[in-house]
């Protein structure tokens, strides 16, 4: 099946299977291989990518039905080789190790942020609840989150 | 000692920009032209006898490029080998085949590979091979697997006991006849999956020209992957580049050479093109190691005023169907011997039985055999806190080994080379409160509700370690640590190591201690690190050993260049080499500022060796080995507050203390994380993890859906101090860090838990304490009523 699928701003159009998945898809067929694979049941969130703007695990949906859709991935989230406030914020508060978990961890934090600009600590453990970490213990990815929160804030702040 | 601007100082890593922006290379994304994918047929069975494998269906599939089964590869690969072979217990080690070619001993074992153009190709022609079993009679308890009648795994296995390990030190007998405390308490430390949240891959590649095979692999130890892979491949080491791209986290996962990275490897010089296996999630729980998975009886023997005499008990170690690479060592070496904990206690007396099951392989788990022995040894002070009547803390303080004492050696043998116990334990007190919780915990009671409070003053052996002992151990290894200080002509500083460090941040700590010690930009120095093609020989990140060891080597390769700088310079300078200073990048001579040359100008003159001193070669490069001449002790204080909701049997974590003592810290950032996830595993044994079988050996916890890693709501802030003892023979003072937060923090949550449900007249309960085991001991206890 031929499938169209906008992924960090750049129109792709593949002939696919149609029981690929949309993480494999990322992965294998485009070489945007900053989204990991870390379980097969929707469990880890290593996957998070922003489909049409929604964080979801590319691991459970297929290629064809994000046809037509826009993708944000890691990839997409530095502009002009300016690190997202996220990224700025994972490497200064020490939110990551081995960094396998970390470009999931980074996407569904910012939805979060999007649905959260001043976080309470309670809003962004749950907001996280879908990824796993297993090197940190999540305390350093909270502190990046209220971190990239601050950096975001600000940002805004100037542009108003 | 050089103790600098950088160390010491909250440095941001240098690995992190690719991670965060999603370029790094993980083995997965290795991608070769013309790559074939491999997908392994695995038994569903936990025993049975292989009658037939018809592989037809799945050669004709489309796409298929080869099967093999293990009958084909029988002949072509040596069998996995076990390389710790603990002397002096009977050892036997089972022959294990990369694929099973007769019977089939745990679920998830290999019995075929398929080998296709594309994954999904491959794993659909996987389910086209057919393998008729025979099933036999499985044992999965270890306890089980001992007695008369069991099923046996292995012909050359009597009784499924691999070995029988004893330790003895003092006179145990004379000290429980003396004792007025005895207390007898089963304990088990349960099965845990140690779920890197990547999980395992290999990639290999073969050159036709040169014969040469390179191997990406999930590994903590190139070197040892090479080692073993030219064993198991019959194939000279040289021919063999093993490379460890990024790896997302090891936790001793990584450790094992696995068959199916044998396996990659024969494919891709069988078939002379690139070959990838990943593995998935279900196949990680089934094929990578396992951990822990004890069951103890412990006596302890003690004086009423809580003097700690001895310990006496026997352990069944389940190994699971095979022994894994360091498997015999970890219920062993790295978990009798630590059985005394902190105390002075005099008397040691432990048998360990390791025993095959028809189980997962049990290997090294962050901890490694010390969280078994912590576990033990902590509720054991507060079982004879219990009963004597006596505060926990106290009873501890009493115990202590005192400061003065050390090196300090305990009955096991070995000698712990420094601490100071007491300060880290009054820390963690005031940092909790204690005596504040203890006034709220009474008040608590009295209105029904149940709060504890749970101390943990472990002692751990790592930094591992001196390679006369991993010899005298049964190690098949050194345990020294490499380095290789390499100065470009323009005076930028590369820095090979034999180590393999994945996510602990030594890019970052050995750039900031070789930046102070050679004076130069922190930006001009590269640490690389998981190659055998370019570091030097080296044994891997395992057992906190990496800062420990790598830095010893890393400082003497960069002091050997310090030298030669310090007589080059001495040359150009027309000055004596011992007039000549070296410092902040400069030699310099004495009294003369002014006569000095840059450590780049330096390099720059050995480099192109136009005008050196006689006797002295050309070039600004040094490889150092270094062998530590003893372990590391590092130790600290966790304490952990928790409530039971009687009603429903949840522990809730209220807060969680760690005061650490890992000798000198490089980067207080880094060490914190180390700390916060290794608390976070501990908690997780304490509370939620469990891999569990049924009687015939299916994995019941087979996916991240049934078996519970913890969650970000799920665990607490954690409030971490520390204090500074160094190590008084490393030459930088440090320790390790990596797995003193597990080590330490599931016997801190046991305890906290036991002090809760202790107006219930609960003493013990086995992990984990999920809501459903605790409400079920409450009811029991008949004194609740909801």
């Amino acid at each position: 099946m031929k499938v169209t699928i906008t992924v960090n701003g750049a129109k792709t159009t593949h002939d696919v299977e149609p029981r690929l998945l949309l993480v494999h898809y990322l992965r294998d067929v485009l070489g945007l291989t900053g989204t990991h694979i870390g379980c097969d049941t929707t469990s880890c969130g290593a996957c998070t990518v922003h489909l049409n703007g929604l964080a979801v695990k590319s691991c459970t949906l297929l290629a064809v039905q994000a046809d037509g859709g826009e993708v944000r991935t890691v990839e997409g989230l530095a502009r002009n080789g300016q690190l997202h406030p996220i990224q700025e914020a994972f490497w200064e508060e020490h939110g990551l190790q081995c960094g396998f978990c970390t470009p999931g961890m980074m996407m569904t934090a910012l939805q979060i942020l999007e649905r959260h600009p001043k976080p309470t600590e309670d809003q962004i453990r749950h907001g996280l609840e879908g990824n796993l970490c297993r090197c940190t213990g999540y305390q350093h990815i909270v502190n990046a989150v209220q971190a990239a929160a601050r950096k975001m804030e600000g940002q805004n702040a100037k542009r108003r | 000692m050089a103790v600098s601007r950088l160390f010491g100082a909250r440095v941001k890593r240098r690995d992190d920009p690719q991670l965060i922006t999603g370029k790094a290379t993980f083995t997965d994304d290795v991608t070769l032209p013309g790559v074939l994918y491999a997908a392994v047929v695995r038994s569903p069975h936990a025993h049975a006898r292989i009658t037939r494998i018809d592989a037809s269906r799945a050669r004709r599939h489309p796409g298929v490029r080869a099967v093999f089964t293990g009958r084909d590869l029988a002949d072509r690969l040596a069998p996995m080998p076990c390389a710790w072979l603990v002397p002096g217990c009977e050892l036997k080690v089972p022959r294990r085949p990369v694929l099973a070619d007769d019977r089939v001993r745990h679920v998830g074992e290999g019995v075929a590979v398929v080998v296709a153009e594309d994954r999904y190709a491959a794993r659909d022609a996987a389910e086209l091979v057919a393998v008729s079993y025979e099933p036999l009679p499985a044992v999965i308890n270890q306890e089980e697997a001992t007695r008369a009648g069991a099923p046996r795994l292995h012909d050359d296995v009597p009784d499924n006991t691999a070995f029988t390990w004893t330790t003895t030190g003092g006179d145990a007998r004379a000290a429980f006849a003396a004792a007025d405390v005895v207390i007898h308490q089963r304990f088990t430390n349960q099965r845990l999956i140690p779920n890197a949240m990547e999980a395992r891959a290999a990639t290999a590649h073969a050159n036709p020209a040169t014969g040469e095979l390179t191997v990406w692999v999930t590994s903590q130890n190139p070197h040892i992957h090479r080692f073993v892979l030219s064993i198991v491949l019959k194939m000279p080491e040289h021919k063999l580049r093993v490379i460890a791209p990024e790896v997302g986290g090891g936790f001793g996962s990584k450790i094992p050479v696995y068959p199916e990275d044998a396996l990659v490897a024969f494919l891709a010089r069988e078939l002379g093109r690139p070959v990838k296996w990943t593995e998935d999630r279900r196949e990680n729980y089934l094929a990578t190691i396992h951990g822990r998975d004890h069951i103890t009886d412990l006596e302890i023997a003690a004086r009423s005023d809580g003097t700690l005499l001895a310990l006496r008990g026997r352990t069944y170690a389940n190994l699971g169907a095979y022994l894994s690479l360091a498997a015999p060592g970890i219920p062993t070496i790295l978990h009798g011997l630590m059985l005394a904990g902190a105390y002075t206690i005099s008397a040691v007396e432990y048998t360990v039985h390791g025993v095959v099951t028809n189980t997962t392989p049990v290997d090294a788990y962050r901890g490694a055999g010390r969280p078994e022995a912590t576990y033990l040894v902590e509720r054991a002070v507060d079982l004879v806190a219990a009963k004597t009547g006596l505060d926990p803390a106290e009873v501890r303080r009493r115990n202590f080994i005192p400061k003065e004492k050390f090196p300090y050696t305990v009955p096991a043998g070995i000698t712990y080379d420094s601490g100071d116990y007491d300060v880290a334990l009054a820390r963690a007190l005031a940092m909790v409160d204690y005596e504040a919780f203890r006034r709220e915990q009474a008040a608590a009671r009295k209105a029904g509700r149940y709060l504890g409070l749970g101390l943990s003053t472990y002692v751990e052996i790592c930094g591992l370690g001196p390679s006369p002992v991993a010899g005298a151990v049964g190690f098949q290894g050194g345990l020294y640590g490499s380095a290789t200080v390499r100065m470009a002509p323009t005076g930028k500083v590369e820095v090979m190591i034999g180590e393999s460090p994945h996510g602990q941040g030594e890019e970052t700590t050995f750039a900031q201690i070789v930046a102070d010690r050679l004076g130069v930009p922190f930006e001009d120095v590269e640490i690389v690190s998981g190659d055998t093609a370019r570091t030097p020989m080296g044994w891997g990140t395992y057992g906190s050993r990496t800062t420990v060891v790598g830095s010893g080597a890393v400082v003497t390769a960069c002091d050997r260049l310090i030298e030669k700088g310090r007589q080059i310079a001495a040359h150009l300078l027309e000055a004596s080499p011992d007039d000549v200073v070296f410092q902040d990048g400069r030699f310099s001579v004495r009294g003369s500022p002014d006569r000095s040359k840059s450590i780049q100008e330096i390099t720059l003159q050995a480099t192109l060796a136009w005008n050196l001193p006689a006797g002295v070669e050309p070039g600004m490069e040094a490889t150092a080995f270094y062998d530590p001449p003893n372990f590391v002790y590092p130790f600290g204080a966790h304490a952990c507050t928790v409530e039971v909701v009687p009603e429903t049997g949840e522990v809730r974590l209220l807060r969680y203390v760690a005061v650490d003592d890992c000798g000198r810290v490089i980067n207080p950032m880094i060490v914190d994380g180390q700390v916060h996830g290794g608390i976070v595993q501990g908690i997780a044994q304490a509370l939620l993890e469990e891999a569990v079988y049924d009687r015939n050996g299916q994995l019941l916890t087979a996916s991240m859906l049934d078996y519970a890693v913890p969650r970000a709501p799920q665990v607490p802030r954690m409030e971490t101090d520390r204090t500074v003892t160094p190590s008084p023979h490393h030459p930088l003072g440090l320790k390790g860090i990596g797995e003193t937060g597990t080590i330490a923090s599931t016997a801190a949550v046991a305890n906290a838990v036991m002090d809760a449900l202790a107006p219930l007249g609960i003493t013990h309960l086995d992990m984990p304490y999920t809501p459903r085991r605790v409400w079920h001991a409450i009811q029991q206890r008949g004194e609740v009523r909801p």
